[in-house]
């Protein structure tokens, strides 16, 4: 079992492309990772700081509309809030169209995975109508930047972003005993959800060596991190709880509250042996099967210790280990892959995306996520998506992958590829004999194309 | 395997001979079911705080430990028995207290403890078992395992949501309304060959255009129109190619009732909102709308006859702390209530040992103690309602419990 170039732009990139030759080697996929970051630049989306500034813009239209409730002027000012926060909606489908586009026409497939995947480790979400639409620009700002960095600087960077405090509550958690809580009543209160999530998902994992109690002293140590007015990240000394705290056996701080000592616990869990156990497994199971060889986890595991977490050596333990060339397709594409990769079959044109309004583009390329089990920038909780293949083919799923495949290529490209050509561009290797039958069979193109896009040979990876 | 249109043609006889012998397909309906009443599981998911919900004002600790959120009938939550009062989020749900037709059972959890992470408490919850990893399948589809006469209608998933409660070796059906698959004949034929070897798709496939059948034939298929500009040639498919609008959690409980209607005998779907970290006064009172509003659709959907024997089972993976944290919400904690309700219910009462709220009382200083397993009274119901014997109960359904005595929740 070795490199394959259709298997690895299939299984660790954006998925085959008639546009795109796929990588001739492990080496050139590190080597790009580490390149400059082209797909950022040809197709950008709004970084997080200027997003964010929207969220301020949007409480102030709401607040204006609030207070002239009943008074003359009421419909002026609704109608300015209606109108931002359509204006927001409509930025969040252009920018949800740039990441498609990345998808289309990378020569970096792994670059995207990467984001996806850790985006997805470090899920942040908008809890309310003025931060809704800040996924994106998170996973811009916050993550992209470290995908082939170390993993204790995403981290600190994810733990310390402004969207990931608003969305576990961190930014209003007080010390009982900190100054603030001393001064007002409504900041009394310890919160423990970034704490036990950090501990949980981010780092050790739900198995790790850690309770209930590090929990508690690790939900203490990060009071004080909050935001400032303008929604930028600040640590605030004023929240923090007095005194040192113990996690994991280590103490921190104990003299004046300082952020380094925030720093300094989540450097130590980010280079936990638990955390590089957790990230393996992680990365295994994303890349490459449910149930990856334990062997090859072991080997990741040991690089991400070794490395002192330095991410593109664990990629390349990965990329080097031969259980990551099983020749089987196994594991089933989320719905976003799924649709990012059809539209990259289908070498979608960026003048078509250019040409669609926003609503259209919401139609085609991001409510149909919904039904398909993935309603995009919104999983159910901090844990983000799923793995396990079984849960993106349940019936009403495939259905709405079916439906999805069978009705938007040719919204998209016209005229529509000949199936047969299509089977070969979409599959390469893959493009089995039940495949090539479906292709023929077919009574329309349209169906033709819905057909292989419906395949499990283009589904898995 | 050379494939040509005269072999498709012959192996799609061969292929709807299979599909006849799937356990889905039956040829005019489906056999008899194995009992008659009706059980509506429905997972609270993130945590409901039962010290909200069902408020124990009567307990002179109750007041001193939260500070905005509401407390008794001072605070508008109508009194149910002197001791306890109900928020006023389930108020419209009253109706059914006085009727005997809705209870509650307090201080209860499953066996999770420590580390109250939602992912693991309701997996948990949903597998049924005295701890995590025990077993793949969840706690309903055991049932159905070892129940003769069961098929895959018995027993209906509905939502988008995961539902592991219902996942298992037991065929069962999921679906979401209005989610339909209309192909032509040939795309139908050559999807199937398609996946033929690939038994997760396979499967899916066929349940799905089942299902779709099942849709046209009830008419529950909400066709396209979802005002699209383009109006097209395309039988409505890109309008369905979004998710049914309306309030999803109305659609689910009034497909679940129509599945009950016909041969289903269980139906389980979640509904979400629950962690109430921050401001816990607004959310709970949206998710307690929610859950309120489903119980009402589910009685008017089943009609007075079904929904007389009818319970209706509503859980959570934990409780929360019995102190408000200082952002006006309260955190993850253990032991927490769960709702009946339903005609087949003897409800019109809060049952569970009330175990206190003095700080020796608490579990781990912090929460509510659970009196009792949750799996007790679930194991109760499923002997009252689908007559599962007791040691098939405690050795399959939830290995390991003690059922212990009966505490008569059902007339």
């Amino acid at each position: 079992m070795q490199f394959d170039g259709d298997l690895a732009e299939i299984r660790f990139g954006a998925g085959l492309s008639p546009a795109v030759a796929p990588p001739q080697s492990a080496a050139e996929m590190l080597s790009r990772l580490q390149g400059p970051d082209e797909m950022a630049q040809q197709f950008p989306v709004s970084r997080f700081e200027d997003a964010v500034t929207g969220a301020a813009t949007f409480r102030r239209l709401r607040r204006q509309r609030r207070q002239l409730d009943g008074k003359p002027g009421y419909e002026a000012a609704d109608r300015a809030f209606r109108e931002f926060r359509r204006a927001q909606n409509h930025a969040r489908y252009g920018w949800h169209g740039q990441r498609l586009l990345r998808h289309v026409r990378t020569r970096d497939g792994l670059r995207e995975r990467l984001v996806l995947f850790w985006a997805d480790h470090f899920t942040a979400q908008g809890k309310s109508g003025p931060t809704r639409v800040l996924a994106a620009p998170y996973a811009e700002s916050v993550i992209r930047p470290h995908v082939s960095g170390r993993f204790e600087d995403m981290l600190i960077a994810a733990a310390t972003s402004p969207l990931m405090l608003m969305y576990l509550d961190q930014n209003r958690s007080a010390g009982p005993g900190s100054r603030a809580a001393a001064r007002r009543e409504r900041l009394s209160g310890l919160n423990e959800n970034l704490a036990r999530e950090v501990l949980e998902l981010h780092t050790l994992g739900v198995d790790g060596p850690y309770s209930q109690t590090d929990v508690r002293q690790l939900a203490e140590l990060f009071t004080g991190l909050t935001l400032s007015r303008e929604e930028a990240f600040v640590f605030h000394p004023g929240m923090a709880e007095p005194g040192p705290e113990t996690v994991l056996g280590k103490t921190y701080g104990g003299g004046k509250p300082q952020l380094e000592q925030v720093l300094s616990a989540l450097r130590d869990l980010a280079r936990h042996p638990a955390t590089a156990q957790h990230i393996a497994r992680k990365l295994a199971v994303h890349f490459i099967s449910d149930t990856p060889d334990p062997a090859l986890v072991s080997h990741v595991a040991a690089r991400f210790q070794d490395s002192g977490g330095d991410l593109v050596q664990v990629y390349a333990a990965l990329l080097e280990h031969p259980a990551a060339w099983e020749p089987q397709l196994r594991n089933v594409k989320p719905p976003f892959d799924y649709v990012a990769s059809a539209c990259r079959a289908l070498a979608l044109p960026e003048a078509r995306i250019a040409d669609l309004r926003p609503g259209q583009l919401n139609r085609l390329l991001l409510a149909p996520l919904t039904p398909m089990g993935q309603r995009w920038e919104f999983s159910g909780g901090p844990d983000g998506w799923p793995e396990e293949d079984a849960a993106w083919v349940t019936p009403q799923a495939l259905a709405a992958r079916l439906r999805w495949a069978m009705a938007a290529p040719r919204r998209l490209v016209q005229p529509l590829p000949d199936p047969r050509g299509f089977a070969a561009a979409a599959l390469g290797g893959f493009a089995n004999e039940r495949v090539m039958f479906a292709a023929r069979a077919a009574e329309t193109e349209a169906e033709g194309i819905g057909l292989i896009l419906a395949s499990p040979a283009f589904q898995r990876r | 395997m050379q494939l040509t249109r005269r072999s498709l043609l012959a192996r799609s006889a061969l292929l709807g001979c299979s599909l006849a012998a799937s356990p889905l397909v039956t040829p005019v309906s489906f056999a008899a079911a194995p009992w008659d009443t009706r059980l509506v599981v429905i997972i609270l998911r993130g945590g409901m705080d039962a010290l909200d919900v069902v408020q124990p004002y009567g307990d002179p600790q109750f007041a001193g430990l939260r500070q905005t959120l509401s407390g008794g009938p001072a605070a508008g939550a109508a009194d149910l028995d002197g001791f306890y009062a109900l928020h006023p989020g389930l108020a419209p749900l009253l109706p059914l207290w006085r009727k005997g037709e809705l209870g509650f059972v307090h201080a209860v959890s499953t066996p999770y403890r420590d580390r109250r992470s939602h992912f693991d408490g309701q997996d948990l919850l949903e597998a049924g078992t005295a701890g995590l990893g025990e077993a793949r399948d969840g706690w309903l589809n055991r049932l159905l395992q070892q129940t003769p006469g069961t098929h895959a209608r018995t027993a209906f998933a509905i939502g988008q949501e995961r539902m592991l409660l219902l996942e298992g070796a037991a065929p069962v059906s999921q679906w979401a309304p209005g989610a339909g698959l209309a192909m032509n004949p040939q795309a139908e034929r050559l999807a199937a060959l398609l996946m033929e070897d690939d038994p997760l798709f396979h499967a899916a496939l066929n349940d799905a255009l089942e299902l779709t059948r099942q849709d046209m034939s009830l008419g529950l298929e909400e066709g396209g129109g979802d005002g699209s500009e383009d109006s097209s040639d395309d039988s409505g498919m890109m309008g369905m190619m979004t998710a049914p609008k309306g309030e999803a959690h109305t659609a689910i409980a009034a497909y679940a009732a129509g599945q009950l209607r016909g041969d289903s005998r269980i139906a389980a779907f979640s509904i979400n909102g629950w962690d109430t970290h921050y401001r816990q006064a607004g959310g709970l009172k949206t998710a307690l709308g929610r859950l309120a509003e489903t119980v009402l659709e589910l009685q008017s959907g089943l009609g007075p006859q079904i929904w007389g024997k009818t319970a209706v089972a509503a859980v959570t993976e934990f409780g929360r702390t019995v102190r408000e944290n200082g952002t006006g919400g309260t955190d993850h904690g253990t032991g927490g209530a769960m709702l009946l309700a339903g005609g087949a219910v003897r409800g019109g009462r809060v049952l569970g040992r009330w175990p206190g709220l003095a700080e020796a009382d608490l579990y781990d200083r912090r929460d509510l103690m659970p009196t009792a397993d949750v799996r007790r009274y679930l194991a109760w119901l499923l002997h009252g309602l689908a007559g599962a014997q007791k040691s098939g109960l405690e050795a399959g359904v939830f290995p390991g419990l003690a059922m212990e005595e009966d505490p008569g929740l059902l007339l």
